[in-house]
Protein backbone atom coordinates (compact mmCIF):
# COMPACT_ATOMS: atom_id res chain seq x y z
CA UNK A 1 0.00 0.00 0.00
CA UNK A 2 2.96 2.36 0.42
CA UNK A 3 3.82 4.58 3.32
CA UNK A 4 1.31 6.32 5.47
CA UNK A 5 1.59 10.08 5.50
CA UNK A 6 0.91 10.62 9.19
CA UNK A 7 3.21 13.39 10.33
CA UNK A 8 4.60 12.81 13.89
CA UNK A 9 4.51 16.56 14.53
CA UNK A 10 0.72 16.37 14.33
CA UNK A 11 0.44 14.32 17.53
CA UNK A 12 3.41 15.84 19.39
CA UNK A 13 1.45 16.85 22.49
CA UNK A 14 4.54 18.15 24.28
CA UNK A 15 5.49 20.49 21.45
CA UNK A 16 1.88 21.64 21.10
CA UNK A 17 1.67 22.35 24.80
CA UNK A 18 4.94 24.32 24.71
CA UNK A 19 3.70 26.45 21.81
CA UNK A 20 0.47 27.22 23.64
CA UNK A 21 2.30 28.00 26.91
CA UNK A 22 4.59 30.41 25.06
CA UNK A 23 1.70 32.12 23.30
CA UNK A 24 0.12 35.44 24.25
CA UNK A 25 -3.32 34.60 25.63
CA UNK A 26 -5.03 37.93 25.66
CA UNK A 27 -8.50 38.99 26.78
CA UNK A 28 -7.92 42.10 24.66
CA UNK A 29 -8.98 43.32 21.25
CA UNK A 30 -8.89 40.72 18.43
CA UNK A 31 -10.66 42.57 15.63
CA UNK A 32 -8.58 42.98 12.52
CA UNK A 33 -8.70 42.67 8.72
CA UNK A 34 -8.74 39.46 6.66
CA UNK A 35 -5.35 40.39 5.25
CA UNK A 36 -3.78 40.86 8.68
CA UNK A 37 -5.38 37.67 10.06
CA UNK A 38 -4.14 35.51 7.19
CA UNK A 39 -0.60 36.92 7.34
CA UNK A 40 -0.20 34.43 10.23
CA UNK A 41 -0.44 31.48 7.81
CA UNK A 42 2.95 30.28 6.52
CA UNK A 43 3.94 28.08 3.59
CA UNK A 44 3.88 24.42 4.64
CA UNK A 45 1.47 24.95 7.56
CA UNK A 46 -1.16 22.44 8.59
CA UNK A 47 -4.46 24.32 8.37
CA UNK A 48 -7.60 22.81 9.92
CA UNK A 49 -10.88 24.08 8.56
CA UNK A 50 -14.08 24.47 10.59
CA UNK A 51 -17.63 23.79 9.51
CA UNK A 52 -18.48 20.69 7.51
CA UNK A 53 -18.84 20.22 3.75
CA UNK A 54 -20.89 23.25 2.59
CA UNK A 55 -21.96 24.23 6.09
CA UNK A 56 -20.27 27.16 7.89
CA UNK A 57 -17.09 26.95 5.78
CA UNK A 58 -14.70 29.86 6.59
CA UNK A 59 -14.74 30.82 2.92
CA UNK A 60 -13.53 34.42 3.35
CA UNK A 61 -10.45 33.23 5.27
CA UNK A 62 -9.76 30.47 2.76
CA UNK A 63 -10.10 32.88 -0.15
CA UNK A 64 -7.64 35.20 1.54
CA UNK A 65 -5.13 32.34 2.06
CA UNK A 66 -5.32 31.66 -1.67
CA UNK A 67 -4.86 35.38 -2.42
CA UNK A 68 -1.70 35.25 -0.28
CA UNK A 69 -0.49 32.47 -2.63
CA UNK A 70 0.54 30.12 0.15
CA UNK A 71 2.17 26.84 -0.94
CA UNK A 72 2.72 23.31 0.43
CA UNK A 73 -0.16 23.46 2.89
CA UNK A 74 -1.83 20.49 4.52
CA UNK A 75 -5.58 20.97 4.82
CA UNK A 76 -7.63 18.94 7.26
CA UNK A 77 -11.40 18.95 7.38
CA UNK A 78 -13.89 16.21 8.21
CA UNK A 79 -15.85 16.53 4.95
CA UNK A 80 -14.12 18.54 2.23
CA UNK A 81 -16.12 20.45 -0.37
CA UNK A 82 -15.19 22.69 -3.32
CA UNK A 83 -12.95 24.88 -1.14
CA UNK A 84 -10.59 21.88 -1.19
CA UNK A 85 -10.85 21.76 -4.98
CA UNK A 86 -9.88 25.43 -5.15
CA UNK A 87 -6.78 24.77 -3.02
CA UNK A 88 -5.82 21.82 -5.23
CA UNK A 89 -6.26 23.78 -8.47
CA UNK A 90 -4.34 26.76 -7.04
CA UNK A 91 -1.38 24.51 -6.21
CA UNK A 92 -1.65 25.60 -2.57
CA UNK A 93 -2.11 22.18 -0.96
CA UNK A 94 0.05 19.05 -1.08
CA UNK A 95 -1.91 16.90 1.37
CA UNK A 96 -5.58 16.75 2.33
CA UNK A 97 -6.62 14.96 5.52
CA UNK A 98 -10.33 14.16 5.37
CA UNK A 99 -13.06 11.52 5.63
CA UNK A 100 -14.82 12.44 2.38
CA UNK A 101 -14.43 14.84 -0.49
CA UNK A 102 -16.86 16.04 -3.21
CA UNK A 103 -19.60 18.69 -3.10
CA UNK A 104 -22.49 16.36 -2.32
CA UNK A 105 -24.64 13.56 -3.72
CA UNK A 106 -26.48 15.57 -6.43
CA UNK A 107 -23.21 16.84 -7.90
CA UNK A 108 -21.49 13.45 -8.19
CA UNK A 109 -17.93 12.34 -7.47
CA UNK A 110 -15.60 15.34 -7.65
CA UNK A 111 -13.70 15.39 -10.93
CA UNK A 112 -11.14 17.71 -9.33
CA UNK A 113 -10.52 15.25 -6.50
CA UNK A 114 -10.06 12.53 -9.11
CA UNK A 115 -7.71 14.63 -11.27
CA UNK A 116 -5.33 15.69 -8.50
CA UNK A 117 -5.34 12.50 -6.42
CA UNK A 118 -5.24 9.92 -9.22
CA UNK A 119 -2.22 11.70 -10.74
CA UNK A 120 -0.47 11.67 -7.36
CA UNK A 121 -0.20 15.48 -7.30
CA UNK A 122 -2.06 15.69 -3.98
CA UNK A 123 -2.04 13.02 -1.24
CA UNK A 124 -5.46 12.32 0.23
CA UNK A 125 -5.08 10.87 3.72
CA UNK A 126 -8.41 9.35 4.65
CA UNK A 127 -9.64 8.91 8.23
CA UNK A 128 -13.10 7.88 9.31
CA UNK A 129 -15.40 10.74 10.26
CA UNK A 130 -15.36 9.88 13.96
CA UNK A 131 -11.61 9.19 13.95
CA UNK A 132 -10.94 12.65 12.54
CA UNK A 133 -13.30 14.13 15.13
CA UNK A 134 -11.39 12.29 17.85
CA UNK A 135 -8.08 13.52 16.41
CA UNK A 136 -9.28 17.09 16.95
CA UNK A 137 -10.71 16.19 20.37
CA UNK A 138 -7.45 14.59 21.51
CA UNK A 139 -5.75 17.79 20.34
CA UNK A 140 -8.28 19.85 22.29
CA UNK A 141 -7.58 17.71 25.36
CA UNK A 142 -3.81 17.99 25.02
CA UNK A 143 -3.24 14.22 24.92
CA UNK A 144 -1.35 12.26 22.22
CA UNK A 145 -4.19 9.86 21.38
CA UNK A 146 -7.66 8.71 22.35
CA UNK A 147 -8.75 5.08 22.57
CA UNK A 148 -11.68 4.23 20.31
CA UNK A 149 -13.58 1.29 18.84
CA UNK A 150 -13.70 2.58 15.28
CA UNK A 151 -11.58 2.17 12.10
CA UNK A 152 -10.17 -1.16 13.34
CA UNK A 153 -9.66 -3.95 10.79
CA UNK A 154 -10.19 -1.70 7.75
CA UNK A 155 -7.63 -0.67 5.14
CA UNK A 156 -7.89 2.90 6.45
CA UNK A 157 -5.55 1.74 9.23
CA UNK A 158 -2.61 1.53 6.81
CA UNK A 159 -3.46 4.83 5.07
CA UNK A 160 -3.37 7.01 8.14
CA UNK A 161 -0.85 4.93 10.07
CA UNK A 162 -3.34 4.24 12.86
CA UNK A 163 -1.88 2.17 15.68
CA UNK A 164 -3.70 0.00 18.18
CA UNK A 165 -3.24 -0.21 21.91
CA UNK A 166 -4.06 -2.95 24.37
CA UNK A 167 -6.46 -1.85 27.08
CA UNK A 168 -4.44 -2.21 30.34
CA UNK A 169 -7.65 -3.14 32.20
CA UNK A 170 -9.46 -5.65 29.97
CA UNK A 171 -6.76 -6.62 27.49
CA UNK A 172 -8.99 -5.66 24.53
CA UNK A 173 -7.52 -4.20 21.33
CA UNK A 174 -8.43 -0.53 20.84
CA UNK A 175 -7.70 2.02 18.14
CA UNK A 176 -5.23 4.62 19.43
CA UNK A 177 -6.47 7.57 17.41
CA UNK A 178 -3.62 10.09 17.24
CA UNK A 179 -4.14 13.72 18.20
CA UNK A 180 -4.07 16.39 15.54
CA UNK A 181 -2.51 19.67 16.64
CA UNK A 182 -2.78 21.92 13.56
CA UNK A 183 -0.64 25.02 13.11
CA UNK A 184 -3.67 27.10 12.23
CA UNK A 185 -7.43 26.81 12.68
CA UNK A 186 -9.71 28.78 10.36
CA UNK A 187 -13.30 29.07 11.57
CA UNK A 188 -16.49 30.96 10.80
CA UNK A 189 -19.03 31.63 13.59
CA UNK A 190 -22.39 33.34 13.96
CA UNK A 191 -21.43 35.83 16.66
CA UNK A 192 -18.38 37.03 18.53
CA UNK A 193 -17.50 39.99 20.69
CA UNK A 194 -14.39 41.99 19.79
CA UNK A 195 -12.33 39.99 22.29
CA UNK A 196 -12.98 36.77 20.37
CA UNK A 197 -15.58 35.10 22.58
CA UNK A 198 -17.55 33.08 20.00
CA UNK A 199 -21.10 31.74 19.71
CA UNK A 200 -22.32 29.23 17.14
CA UNK A 201 -25.98 28.53 16.29
CA UNK A 202 -27.30 25.22 14.96
CA UNK A 203 -24.77 22.56 14.08
CA UNK A 204 -21.64 22.86 16.24
CA UNK A 205 -19.59 20.62 13.89
CA UNK A 206 -16.01 20.25 15.22
CA UNK A 207 -15.10 23.93 15.54
CA UNK A 208 -14.71 24.13 19.32
CA UNK A 209 -12.31 21.16 19.36
CA UNK A 210 -10.34 22.47 16.36
CA UNK A 211 -9.92 25.86 18.06
CA UNK A 212 -8.41 24.29 21.19
CA UNK A 213 -6.21 21.90 19.23
CA UNK A 214 -4.58 24.57 17.03
CA UNK A 215 -1.62 26.81 17.80
CA UNK A 216 -3.06 29.83 15.97
CA UNK A 217 -6.80 30.50 15.67
CA UNK A 218 -8.33 32.76 13.01
CA UNK A 219 -12.07 33.45 13.15
CA UNK A 220 -14.56 35.30 10.98
CA UNK A 221 -17.96 36.20 12.37
CA UNK A 222 -21.30 37.11 10.85
CA UNK A 223 -22.02 39.54 13.65
CA UNK A 224 -20.13 41.45 16.32
CA UNK A 225 -21.92 41.34 19.66
CA UNK A 226 -21.34 43.53 22.67
CA UNK A 227 -19.34 42.43 25.69
CA UNK A 228 -22.61 42.84 27.62
CA UNK A 229 -24.27 40.18 25.46
CA UNK A 230 -21.39 37.76 26.02
CA UNK A 231 -21.64 38.24 29.76
CA UNK A 232 -25.42 37.90 29.77
CA UNK A 233 -25.27 34.51 27.96
CA UNK A 234 -21.89 32.98 28.90
CA UNK A 235 -23.39 29.49 28.43
CA UNK A 236 -23.54 30.25 24.70
CA UNK A 237 -19.78 30.84 24.37
CA UNK A 238 -18.12 27.82 22.70
CA UNK A 239 -14.68 29.34 22.08
CA UNK A 240 -13.22 31.67 24.73
CA UNK A 241 -11.48 34.86 23.67
CA UNK A 242 -8.01 33.91 24.93
CA UNK A 243 -7.92 31.04 22.41
CA UNK A 244 -8.51 33.39 19.46
CA UNK A 245 -5.66 35.25 17.76
CA UNK A 246 -7.50 37.21 15.09
CA UNK A 247 -11.15 38.00 14.52
CA UNK A 248 -12.67 39.54 11.40
CA UNK A 249 -16.23 40.77 10.94
CA UNK A 250 -17.39 39.18 7.65
CA UNK A 251 -21.14 38.97 6.98
CA UNK A 252 -21.91 36.17 4.49
CA UNK A 253 -18.41 34.89 5.31
CA UNK A 254 -19.29 31.31 4.24
CA UNK A 255 -20.99 32.11 0.96
CA UNK A 256 -21.77 30.27 -1.36
CA UNK A 257 -21.85 27.74 1.49
CA UNK A 258 -24.53 27.91 4.19
CA UNK A 259 -24.60 29.44 7.64
CA UNK A 260 -27.28 27.85 9.82
CA UNK A 261 -30.48 29.92 9.97
CA UNK A 262 -28.77 32.89 8.25
CA UNK A 263 -28.41 31.82 4.61
CA UNK A 264 -28.75 28.68 2.54
CA UNK A 265 -25.96 27.33 0.32
CA UNK A 266 -26.25 28.42 -3.31
CA UNK A 267 -27.03 25.13 -5.10
CA UNK A 268 -27.39 26.93 -8.44
CA UNK A 269 -23.84 28.19 -8.03
CA UNK A 270 -22.62 24.61 -7.38
CA UNK A 271 -24.46 23.49 -10.52
CA UNK A 272 -22.80 26.21 -12.63
CA UNK A 273 -19.41 25.42 -11.14
CA UNK A 274 -19.66 21.66 -11.79
CA UNK A 275 -21.13 22.25 -15.28
CA UNK A 276 -18.05 24.32 -16.14
CA UNK A 277 -15.79 21.49 -14.92
CA UNK A 278 -17.82 18.95 -16.92
CA UNK A 279 -17.39 21.11 -20.02
CA UNK A 280 -13.79 22.27 -19.71
CA UNK A 281 -12.11 19.98 -17.19
CA UNK A 282 -9.91 21.10 -14.27
CA UNK A 283 -8.96 24.35 -16.04
CA UNK A 284 -12.49 25.54 -15.21
CA UNK A 285 -11.41 25.80 -11.57
CA UNK A 286 -8.48 27.98 -12.65
CA UNK A 287 -10.96 30.30 -14.37
CA UNK A 288 -13.13 30.22 -11.26
CA UNK A 289 -10.15 31.25 -9.11
CA UNK A 290 -9.44 34.22 -11.40
CA UNK A 291 -13.04 35.36 -11.26
CA UNK A 292 -13.87 34.74 -7.59
CA UNK A 293 -10.53 34.70 -5.73
CA UNK A 294 -7.72 36.63 -7.42
CA UNK A 295 -9.94 39.20 -9.18
CA UNK A 296 -12.17 40.85 -6.58
CA UNK A 297 -9.89 42.54 -4.01
CA UNK A 298 -12.26 42.72 -1.03
CA UNK A 299 -14.86 40.25 0.27
CA UNK A 300 -17.56 42.82 -0.53
CA UNK A 301 -16.37 42.86 -4.16
CA UNK A 302 -16.60 39.07 -4.14
CA UNK A 303 -20.17 39.16 -2.78
CA UNK A 304 -21.09 41.68 -5.51
CA UNK A 305 -20.47 38.91 -8.06
CA UNK A 306 -23.45 37.07 -6.55
CA UNK A 307 -25.51 40.23 -6.07
CA UNK A 308 -27.64 41.49 -3.19
CA UNK A 309 -30.80 39.93 -4.56
CA UNK A 310 -29.28 36.44 -4.51
CA UNK A 311 -27.93 36.93 -0.97
CA UNK A 312 -31.32 38.17 0.24
CA UNK A 313 -33.05 35.17 -1.34
CA UNK A 314 -30.64 32.72 0.31
CA UNK A 315 -31.22 34.46 3.66
CA UNK A 316 -34.98 34.20 3.23
CA UNK A 317 -34.70 30.47 2.44
CA UNK A 318 -32.62 29.81 5.54
CA UNK A 319 -35.26 31.46 7.72
CA UNK A 320 -37.94 29.27 6.16
CA UNK A 321 -35.87 26.10 6.61
CA UNK A 322 -35.18 26.72 10.30
CA UNK A 323 -38.53 28.12 11.32
CA UNK B 1 -49.09 0.16 -8.47
CA UNK B 2 -45.86 -0.19 -10.40
CA UNK B 3 -42.62 1.00 -8.81
CA UNK B 4 -39.00 1.64 -9.72
CA UNK B 5 -35.80 0.20 -8.20
CA UNK B 6 -35.28 3.05 -5.71
CA UNK B 7 -38.85 2.75 -4.46
CA UNK B 8 -38.46 -1.00 -4.04
CA UNK B 9 -35.22 -0.53 -2.08
CA UNK B 10 -36.69 2.16 0.18
CA UNK B 11 -39.81 0.15 1.00
CA UNK B 12 -37.99 -3.13 1.70
CA UNK B 13 -35.36 -1.30 3.74
CA UNK B 14 -38.03 0.52 5.76
CA UNK B 15 -39.54 -2.82 6.76
CA UNK B 16 -36.26 -3.83 8.39
CA UNK B 17 -36.67 -1.12 11.04
CA UNK B 18 -38.63 -1.72 14.22
CA UNK B 19 -40.41 0.59 16.63
CA UNK B 20 -38.64 1.76 19.80
CA UNK B 21 -35.21 1.61 18.17
CA UNK B 22 -32.62 4.02 16.81
CA UNK B 23 -31.14 4.18 13.31
CA UNK B 24 -28.08 5.90 11.84
CA UNK B 25 -29.10 6.85 8.30
CA UNK B 26 -27.23 8.52 5.47
CA UNK B 27 -28.88 10.86 2.94
CA UNK B 28 -30.69 9.45 -0.06
CA UNK B 29 -32.59 6.17 -0.08
CA UNK B 30 -31.49 5.12 3.46
CA UNK B 31 -32.91 8.31 4.98
CA UNK B 32 -36.10 7.98 2.94
CA UNK B 33 -36.48 4.41 4.19
CA UNK B 34 -36.03 5.51 7.81
CA UNK B 35 -38.50 8.37 7.35
CA UNK B 36 -41.02 5.97 5.80
CA UNK B 37 -40.64 3.49 8.67
CA UNK B 38 -41.19 6.26 11.21
CA UNK B 39 -44.35 7.49 9.48
CA UNK B 40 -45.78 4.05 8.79
CA UNK B 41 -44.98 1.48 11.46
CA UNK B 42 -42.28 2.79 13.80
CA UNK B 43 -43.43 6.14 15.27
CA UNK B 44 -41.00 5.81 18.20
CA UNK B 45 -37.99 5.31 15.93
CA UNK B 46 -35.22 7.89 16.42
CA UNK B 47 -33.03 8.88 13.50
CA UNK B 48 -29.43 9.86 14.07
CA UNK B 49 -27.75 11.72 11.23
CA UNK B 50 -24.03 12.02 10.67
CA UNK B 51 -24.04 15.83 10.64
CA UNK B 52 -24.53 15.70 14.40
CA UNK B 53 -28.31 15.50 14.45
CA UNK B 54 -30.67 13.49 16.66
CA UNK B 55 -34.41 13.02 16.15
CA UNK B 56 -35.10 15.10 13.03
CA UNK B 57 -38.56 15.02 11.44
CA UNK B 58 -37.80 14.80 7.76
CA UNK B 59 -40.28 17.09 6.05
CA UNK B 60 -41.93 16.02 2.76
CA UNK B 61 -40.34 17.91 -0.12
CA UNK B 62 -37.49 19.02 2.10
CA UNK B 63 -35.16 16.05 1.87
CA UNK B 64 -31.57 16.96 2.72
CA UNK B 65 -28.88 16.54 0.05
CA UNK B 66 -26.12 16.38 2.66
CA UNK B 67 -26.05 15.17 6.27
CA UNK B 68 -25.16 18.61 7.58
CA UNK B 69 -27.31 21.06 5.70
CA UNK B 70 -30.29 22.76 7.38
CA UNK B 71 -32.93 20.34 6.02
CA UNK B 72 -31.22 17.39 7.75
CA UNK B 73 -31.91 18.86 11.18
CA UNK B 74 -35.55 19.82 10.63
CA UNK B 75 -37.31 19.89 14.01
CA UNK B 76 -34.51 17.80 15.57
CA UNK B 77 -34.46 17.12 19.32
CA UNK B 78 -30.69 17.58 19.76
CA UNK B 79 -27.71 18.87 17.79
CA UNK B 80 -24.77 17.35 19.68
CA UNK B 81 -22.13 17.84 16.98
CA UNK B 82 -20.62 15.24 14.70
CA UNK B 83 -18.12 13.60 17.04
CA UNK B 84 -20.68 13.16 19.80
CA UNK B 85 -23.34 11.82 17.42
CA UNK B 86 -20.94 9.00 16.53
CA UNK B 87 -20.03 8.49 20.18
CA UNK B 88 -23.68 7.60 20.89
CA UNK B 89 -23.11 4.72 18.45
CA UNK B 90 -19.79 3.77 20.08
CA UNK B 91 -21.58 3.67 23.44
CA UNK B 92 -24.15 1.21 22.02
CA UNK B 93 -27.16 3.50 21.65
CA UNK B 94 -27.62 2.97 17.90
CA UNK B 95 -29.42 -0.22 16.91
CA UNK B 96 -29.20 -0.11 13.14
CA UNK B 97 -26.86 1.54 10.67
CA UNK B 98 -28.20 2.03 7.16
CA UNK B 99 -25.51 2.21 4.47
CA UNK B 100 -25.18 2.28 0.71
CA UNK B 101 -22.21 0.72 -1.05
CA UNK B 102 -20.05 1.35 -4.11
CA UNK B 103 -18.31 -2.03 -4.10
CA UNK B 104 -19.19 -4.90 -1.74
CA UNK B 105 -17.55 -8.30 -1.26
CA UNK B 106 -18.71 -11.77 -0.17
CA UNK B 107 -18.07 -10.93 3.51
CA UNK B 108 -20.06 -7.67 3.29
CA UNK B 109 -17.02 -5.38 3.36
CA UNK B 110 -17.56 -2.12 1.50
CA UNK B 111 -15.23 0.01 -0.59
CA UNK B 112 -16.03 3.69 -1.13
CA UNK B 113 -12.39 4.87 -1.25
CA UNK B 114 -10.36 3.79 -4.28
CA UNK B 115 -10.45 1.44 -7.27
CA UNK B 116 -7.06 0.00 -8.20
CA UNK B 117 -4.19 -1.49 -6.23
CA UNK B 118 -2.23 1.63 -5.16
CA UNK B 119 -4.14 3.74 -2.63
CA UNK B 120 -1.88 6.76 -3.14
CA UNK B 121 -2.19 6.63 -6.94
CA UNK B 122 -5.57 5.02 -7.54
CA UNK B 123 -7.17 4.17 -10.86
CA UNK B 124 -10.35 5.81 -9.59
CA UNK B 125 -10.56 7.98 -6.52
CA UNK B 126 -13.99 7.80 -4.84
CA UNK B 127 -15.18 10.34 -2.23
CA UNK B 128 -14.18 8.20 0.79
CA UNK B 129 -15.64 6.80 3.98
CA UNK B 130 -17.37 9.78 5.49
CA UNK B 131 -19.03 8.13 8.47
CA UNK B 132 -19.54 4.76 6.76
CA UNK B 133 -16.56 3.13 8.46
CA UNK B 134 -17.82 4.32 11.87
CA UNK B 135 -21.37 3.11 11.22
CA UNK B 136 -20.00 -0.29 10.11
CA UNK B 137 -17.80 -0.48 13.20
CA UNK B 138 -20.10 0.85 15.91
CA UNK B 139 -23.82 0.16 15.29
CA UNK B 140 -25.40 -2.93 16.84
CA UNK B 141 -26.35 -4.10 13.38
CA UNK B 142 -25.72 -2.80 9.86
CA UNK B 143 -28.04 -3.08 6.89
CA UNK B 144 -26.66 -2.30 3.45
CA UNK B 145 -29.05 -0.92 0.84
CA UNK B 146 -27.82 -1.10 -2.75
CA UNK B 147 -28.64 -1.75 -6.38
CA UNK B 148 -27.77 -5.34 -7.30
CA UNK B 149 -25.15 -5.21 -10.07
CA UNK B 150 -22.35 -7.63 -10.91
CA UNK B 151 -19.74 -4.84 -10.96
CA UNK B 152 -20.71 -3.89 -7.39
CA UNK B 153 -20.76 -7.43 -5.94
CA UNK B 154 -17.12 -8.50 -6.26
CA UNK B 155 -15.21 -11.39 -4.70
CA UNK B 156 -12.66 -9.06 -3.08
CA UNK B 157 -13.01 -5.30 -2.72
CA UNK B 158 -9.95 -3.31 -3.81
CA UNK B 159 -9.94 -1.55 -0.45
CA UNK B 160 -11.86 -2.22 2.77
CA UNK B 161 -13.29 1.18 3.70
CA UNK B 162 -16.05 -0.16 5.95
CA UNK B 163 -15.48 -3.50 7.67
CA UNK B 164 -18.18 -6.14 7.86
CA UNK B 165 -16.95 -9.69 8.46
CA UNK B 166 -13.47 -8.94 7.00
CA UNK B 167 -12.21 -12.39 5.91
CA UNK B 168 -14.78 -14.43 7.89
CA UNK B 169 -13.56 -16.90 10.54
CA UNK B 170 -13.69 -14.52 13.51
CA UNK B 171 -11.44 -11.97 11.79
CA UNK B 172 -13.78 -9.10 12.73
CA UNK B 173 -13.51 -9.98 16.40
CA UNK B 174 -9.75 -10.52 16.11
CA UNK B 175 -9.31 -7.00 14.69
CA UNK B 176 -10.83 -5.60 17.88
CA UNK B 177 -14.33 -5.04 16.49
CA UNK B 178 -16.25 -6.47 19.43
CA UNK B 179 -19.71 -5.42 18.32
CA UNK B 180 -22.07 -5.27 15.37
CA UNK B 181 -21.45 -6.33 11.81
CA UNK B 182 -23.54 -6.45 8.66
CA UNK B 183 -26.68 -8.55 9.10
CA UNK B 184 -28.45 -8.01 5.76
CA UNK B 185 -27.96 -6.58 2.30
CA UNK B 186 -31.19 -5.27 0.80
CA UNK B 187 -30.86 -5.15 -2.97
CA UNK B 188 -33.00 -4.60 -6.04
CA UNK B 189 -33.18 -8.40 -6.48
CA UNK B 190 -33.74 -9.64 -2.94
CA UNK B 191 -32.36 -9.80 0.58
CA UNK B 192 -28.96 -11.32 1.29
CA UNK B 193 -27.65 -12.41 4.66
CA UNK B 194 -24.58 -14.21 5.96
CA UNK B 195 -23.92 -17.83 6.83
CA UNK B 196 -23.66 -17.91 10.64
CA UNK B 197 -20.40 -19.90 10.58
CA UNK B 198 -18.42 -18.90 7.51
CA UNK B 199 -19.88 -15.34 7.36
CA UNK B 200 -20.09 -15.67 3.59
CA UNK B 201 -22.99 -13.97 1.84
CA UNK B 202 -26.10 -16.02 1.13
CA UNK B 203 -29.49 -15.53 -0.51
CA UNK B 204 -32.25 -15.24 2.09
CA UNK B 205 -35.10 -13.85 0.02
CA UNK B 206 -35.86 -12.85 -3.54
CA UNK B 207 -38.30 -10.22 -4.74
CA UNK B 208 -41.40 -11.54 -6.56
CA UNK B 209 -40.53 -12.76 -10.07
CA UNK B 210 -36.79 -12.91 -9.38
CA UNK B 211 -35.14 -16.35 -9.42
CA UNK B 212 -32.12 -17.31 -7.34
CA UNK B 213 -30.35 -17.88 -10.68
CA UNK B 214 -30.91 -14.24 -11.61
CA UNK B 215 -29.43 -13.19 -8.26
CA UNK B 216 -26.37 -15.37 -8.90
CA UNK B 217 -25.95 -14.09 -12.46
CA UNK B 218 -25.79 -10.56 -11.11
CA UNK B 219 -23.23 -11.36 -8.41
CA UNK B 220 -19.46 -11.57 -8.98
CA UNK B 221 -18.87 -14.38 -6.48
CA UNK B 222 -20.47 -17.68 -5.47
CA UNK B 223 -23.47 -17.04 -3.21
CA UNK B 224 -24.59 -19.50 -0.56
CA UNK B 225 -28.28 -20.09 0.02
CA UNK B 226 -30.28 -20.01 3.25
CA UNK B 227 -32.01 -23.30 4.15
CA UNK B 228 -35.29 -21.67 3.11
CA UNK B 229 -35.34 -18.83 0.59
CA UNK B 230 -38.34 -16.55 1.15
CA UNK B 231 -40.12 -14.37 -1.36
CA UNK B 232 -40.62 -10.76 -0.27
CA UNK B 233 -43.98 -9.03 -0.28
CA UNK B 234 -44.04 -6.43 -3.05
CA UNK B 235 -44.41 -2.78 -1.96
CA UNK B 236 -48.04 -2.07 -1.18
CA UNK B 237 -49.96 0.89 -2.62
CA UNK B 238 -50.05 2.35 0.84
CA UNK B 239 -46.27 2.12 1.31
CA UNK B 240 -45.62 3.59 -2.12
CA UNK B 241 -48.03 6.46 -1.58
CA UNK B 242 -46.39 7.40 1.74
CA UNK B 243 -42.92 7.11 0.25
CA UNK B 244 -43.77 9.25 -2.77
CA UNK B 245 -45.28 11.89 -0.52
CA UNK B 246 -41.89 12.22 1.19
CA UNK B 247 -40.07 12.93 -2.08
CA UNK B 248 -42.51 14.76 -4.35
CA UNK B 249 -39.60 16.27 -6.29
CA UNK B 250 -38.29 12.73 -6.99
CA UNK B 251 -34.90 13.90 -5.77
CA UNK B 252 -33.84 10.44 -4.59
CA UNK B 253 -36.62 8.23 -5.92
CA UNK B 254 -35.74 9.09 -9.53
CA UNK B 255 -37.99 8.59 -12.53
Amino acid sequence: MGDSHLNPLEYDFIGARERTEAKRKSAGEKLTSLEDAVARVKDGDHVSVGGCLFSRTPMALMREILRHRRRGLTLSRNLTCNEGEMFMAAGAVSRVVTAWMSIGLPWGVSKILRHYVESGAVALEEWSHLALGLRFRAGAMGVPFLPALTMLGSDLVGVGGLKTVQDPYTGETLAAVPALFPDVAVLHVHRADRFGNCQIDGYPHMDADIARAATTVLVTTEEIMSEEETRRYPDRTVIPGFVVDALVHVPFGSFPHECYALYEADYDHFAEYTAAIDARGPSAVGEYLERYVYGPPAWSDYLDLFGGERLALQAKRAKELTR
Amino acid sequence: MTFNASELLAVIAARQLHDDTTVFAGVGVPLLAAALAKRRHAPRLTMVIEGGIIGPQIAPGRLPVSTNEMRAGHRATMLPGITDAFLFAQRGFVDVGFMGGAQIDQYGNINTSVLGADYWKPKVRLPGTGGANDIASLCREVIIVTAHEKRRFVERVDFVTSPAWLRGDGSRRAAGLRFGGVSRVVTTLGILGFDPDSKRMRIEATHPGVSTDTVRQNTGFALLEAPRVEVTEPPSDDELAMLRALDPERRFLGT
